[in-house]
């Protein structure tokens, strides 16, 4: 598909990245050559300087002809802007970055009355991502299929617990649960494992499971996992947190939020009415330890300064038992940052990169390709989709164990109607069903592509 | 410096030399010459030595300015010495360095020639020479860019070291489709003008060998006087053709594009026309009196200076024997050459304009010392860094210039051929004045001299940088 990129910052330059990648054909539009100049270097995608929200540049970047243009200036009014242009000058489907939380609660009102295709809110979305992660503390990332039926679940294997060198196929038959590893990580490696693979302490794991299972798996795992946590300290007052203090209102965990800036804290105590809000300096230590950085349950380290997140999450890790959350803005080492073992990474852009990607699939699938969702799991080395099942092929109406797949492909979920299947060998594709497949190989655009 | 990926890419210009000289081999097969088994020979040669610099993708594909720039500058010289293998062994009196010459004037779209009583020699051959010019017209490296399978981003160095101008751009988001874009419009040129020579009463052969030296604004043509056999009509259309060829392809893809009004209204292609009419109109008063009517006068004003201030290098008339002022007015129009994005040679109109425009600049700002202006071109300001390259380039320019003639006046000839033959070469144009004029040629010239002259025709269609570069020890150092 053709699709107009106005802006050209994080979210932009990574959202070029990832849709190129994926076969469109990228404009990108922004006032300054060098930044665009930089990109163009970097990936094959079209430069053009100028102000996105003329009609001239837009028709300059072909918005005629265009499927999406994609407004990611760091304001929301321009963002606005260019997409009511571009959908007069165009026609085309469009999507803007609104991150003012003033804007929060006329999201769908903005969407809907002004004709946008989708409207993304980062930090917004971060914070649903973390309210995601807060209900299944142990897990490191979770994404949902099947609107929410299915989770995705990414854990790290702790020493002494009962995963700690089982094989896949003795799971069933030791913990009672049935759930599907899609993917292990050791070290710097990716593996798509069978059965006979052996788990180690220190893996990070990607199982598939629906949610009540997935809960008994964590029981049955044993360690520490299945702590639900009633209590959390964000440390940073910005959008982040006031979006995931709003997200647990209305749960029974209690929120402290610490901040330095002492009229923030004041409008925060505004509209957070049952939060503690704390107006201190998040790096104190005697103040987090004052307000019980050992007792919490998580901490949220959301502060302006990626590294200062990365020591507070440190520091943290000796002290407390505690979930811990950071969030970092500029992944430039994510090796480096992987390595250090301080939980869930929270990256806005990267987030925001990844639901629109997403979208930009949905829609390419009413054009032939027939993934419902996408998920890029360990790093993006590999990916997770959902695929509807829209007419008879060569998967289906067979069992599984008679169809010859790719070798780093696993079919990992199976849901008929409301049953969710965790597929074996006798298991059965058929019509109308969503499949979840995991696979190291990117861009799958069908469900045969996963035959060998 | 990442060698295996420049070996790649070198490889695969190899291989796709050796693929066209296949056309070649046929024409000298259809004309029953013997001499089609030494292109042959030079097209498996070819292919044989590209197949094993390429035949395994290197693992690392990290690619950058300096991987394309070497490649840029070393395919053009691989190629040009396995393109040289034919004339080489098939004309019995010329040795490597005259068949080298002579296929680097090819490919640099020079047409500046070392060989005499061409009409003697086999017809597969000249077809061979011919097309070099409409390979390298429009540039090899573009043209596997346009075939090969899968681009990154990376290639865009690839082709901005190939492409003449000062800033080279993309015209969709990716570079594969920008490049089959640009070899579309090409070919489409081409036919047009084989068919319109054809209808003026021209064989398919010369029509096709006329419209390589047209298109690719080279100047090779199959008889020794050029294209003063030709009528005037049939002068007319290679005029016509040799003005499209020298304006911005860039143009004629907005014109495909249905955007006449940025068509119309570029800048450079502007100045490129009304620079071409002031020249013609000069030219035309000043040498009036050598013809015998004003109509012809300006016909051959026209065929000429188009032939001149493209880089072309026909003639339809001996401008050798003209008055001095047109004379010089001619060599003036040389070094203007075409435009940025052209087929065509020269300093580049684009450069010229921009030039004059800073030249105006600093008037202004020795009147008022603190007035603010920005320059701008095609209606956009123009970066810092494309003005500060113009600069550097017109000082490369005139060094490489000097040294050459320093050079080539070892040879002693007189000081005409000697100007001019340096202007000629590294313009791309091909004929100059006195020994090197329309009815002369090169090859009276030493060794010595002719490989100086090579350089330069090397140096003036790469845009200078990419041949320095390659004697610098700092691009070859192994970093990663």
């Amino acid at each position: 598909m053709k699709i107009i990129i106005v802006g050209c910052g994080k979210v932009g330059s990574t959202l070029a990245e990832h849709l190129n990648q994926e076969g469109h054909d990228i404009t990108i539009i922004d006032r300054h050559a060098e930044k665009l100049r930089y990109l163009a270097d970097r990936i094959d995608v079209l430069g053009i300087e100028g102000n996105g929200a003329s009609v001239a540049t837009q028709k300059e970047a072909g918005v005629s002809g265009s499927d999406i243009l994609i407004a990611t200036t760091n304001s929301d009014e321009l963002n606005l802007l260019c997409c009511l242009i571009a959908k007069k000058a165009g026609n085309c489907q469009t999507i803007a970055r609104i991150r003012d939380p003033e804007y929060y609660n006329e999201m769908r009102y903005i969407r809907d009355e002004l004709n946008l295709s989708m409207v993304i809110n980062p930090e917004q979305a971060a914070a649903a991502e973390v309210a995601r992660i807060i209900k299944f503390p142990s897990a490191m990332k979770v994404d949902t299929f099947a609107r929410g039926r299915v989770e995705l679940i990414k854990i790290n294997v702790p020493e002494g617990s009962a995963l700690d060198g089982i094989r896949l196929s003795e799971i069933d038959s030791k913990l009672h649960c049935k759930v599907l590893i899609c993917t292990v990580e050791r070290g710097e490696e990716l593996f798509i494992p069978h059965g006979d693979f052996q788990l180690q302490a220190g893996d990070i794991v990607s199982f598939i499971a629906p949610h009540s299972v997935a809960l008994t798996f964590f029981k049955a795992s044993g360690a520490k996992l299945t702590n639900s946590i009633k209590s959390i300290m964000l440390i940073g007052g910005g959008k982040i947190s006031y979006y995931v203090a709003k997200m647990l209102e209305e749960t029974k965990i209690s929120v402290k939020i610490i901040e330095q800036d002492f009229e923030k804290c004041q409008s925060l105590s505004e509209v957070l009415p049952q939060a503690v809000i704390i107006n201190g300096d998040g790096t104190d230590k005697q103040l987090l330890d004052e307000e019980g950085i050992g007792v919490v349950d998580a901490v949220g380290n959301f502060t302006g300064i990626d590294e200062e997140n990365i020591l507070l999450s440190l520091y943290e890790k000796e002290m407390s038992k505690a979930k811990l959350l950071t969030k970092i803005n500029r992944i430039t080492f994510e090796e480096v940052i992987a390595g250090l073992n301080i939980g869930s990474i929270i990256n806005p852009n990267s987030i925001t990169s990844d639901n629109i990607v997403r979208f930009v699939r949905a829609l390419n699938n009413s054009r032939g390709s027939n993934v419902e969702t996408l998920y890029k799991i360990a790093q993006g080395r590999a990916e997770a989709l959902e695929f509807r099942v829209r007419n008879e092929s060569k998967v289906t109406g067979k069992p599984l164990m008679e169809l010859k797949l790719k070798h780093d492909v696993i079919i990992a979920c199976i849901i008929k109607g409301n049953k969710v299947v965790i597929p074996n060998g006798q298991s059965v594709i058929e019509k109308e069903d969503l499949v979840v497949v995991v696979s190291a190989e990117r861009g799958l655009k069908d469900l045969e592509d996963i035959l060998a | 410096m990442n060698r295996r990926v420049v070996a790649y890419f070198v490889g695969s210009v190899l291989r796709i030399e050796a693929a066209l000289m296949i056309l070649p081999t046929i024409v000298s097969l259809l004309y029953r010459e013997e001499e089609w088994i030494y292109i042959a020979v030079a097209a498996a040669l070819s292919f044989l030595i590209g197949w094993l610099m390429s035949f395994r993708k290197p693992k690392n594909m990290s690619f950058y300015t300096r991987e394309g720039i070497t490649a840029v500058a070393l395919s053009w010289i691989m190629m040009s010495v396995f393109g040289a293998i034919p004339m080489w062994h098939a004309v019995s009196h010329i040795g490597f360095t005259d068949a080298l010459f002579e296929t680097i004037s090819g490919f640099t779209t020079t047409g500046a020639s070392i060989l005499t009583e061409v009409e003697s020699l086999p017809k597969g051959l000249l077809f061979w020479r011919s097309f070099t010019h409409w390979v390298g017209g429009m540039g090899v490296l573009v043209f596997v860019l346009a075939l090969l399978p899968e681009a990154s981003g990376d290639n865009i160095y690839l082709m901005r070291a190939e492409s003449p101008g000062p800033s080279v751009g993309k015209l969709v988001p990716r570079v594969k489709q920008t490049a089959k874009i640009l070899y579309l419009i090409y070919l489409g040129i081409t036919v047009t003008e084989i068919i319109a020579l054809m209808v003026t009463g021209m064989s398919l052969y010369e029509a096709a060998v006329i419209t390589f030296g047209t298109v690719g604004t080279g100047g090779f043509a199959v008889t020794d006087n050029g294209c003063m056999a030709y009528n005037s009509i049939q002068q007319g259309v290679i005029t016509f053709f040799m003005i499209v060829c020298g304006a911005n392809f860039n143009v004629y893809f907005l014109l495909v594009a249905k955007r006449f009004k940025d068509a119309f209204t570029s800048e450079e292609v502007i100045s490129y026309l009304s620079i071409y009419a002031a020249i013609v109109i000069a030219v035309t008063i000043n040498m009036r009196n050598m013809f015998p009517t004003i109509g012809e006068a300006i016909h051959h004003g026209l065929f000429n200076v188009a032939s001149v201030m493209t880089t072309t290098g026909f003639a339809s008339a001996d401008f050798d024997t003209w008055p001095m002022f047109s004379k010089v007015l001619l060599l003036a129009a040389m070094f203007i050459g075409g435009c940025a994005g052209s087929t065509a040679g020269g300093i580049k109109v684009s450069r010229i304009v921009i030039g004059f425009k800073t030249i105006r600049k600093e008037l202004e700002l020795l009147v008022h010392p603190r007035s603010v202006k920005i320059l701008k071109f095609e209606g956009k300001p123009i970066e810092h860094a494309v003005l500060r390259g113009i600069n550097v380039y017109f000082l490369t320019y005139i060094t490489i210039f000097v040294v050459s003639l320093l050079l080539v006046a070892l040879d002693g000839k007189d000081f005409a051929t000697t100007v001019t033959s340096v202007i000629a070469t590294f313009n791309n144009i091909g004929p100059g004045i006195e020994m090197v004029g329309p009815v002369g040629n090169y090859s009276q010239f030493s060794a010595f001299a002719k490989y100086v002259l090579m350089f330069d025709m090397l140096a003036g269609r790469l845009e200078l940088f990419p041949m320095l570069l390659i004697f610098m020890p700092m691009t070859w150092r192994r970093q990663r």
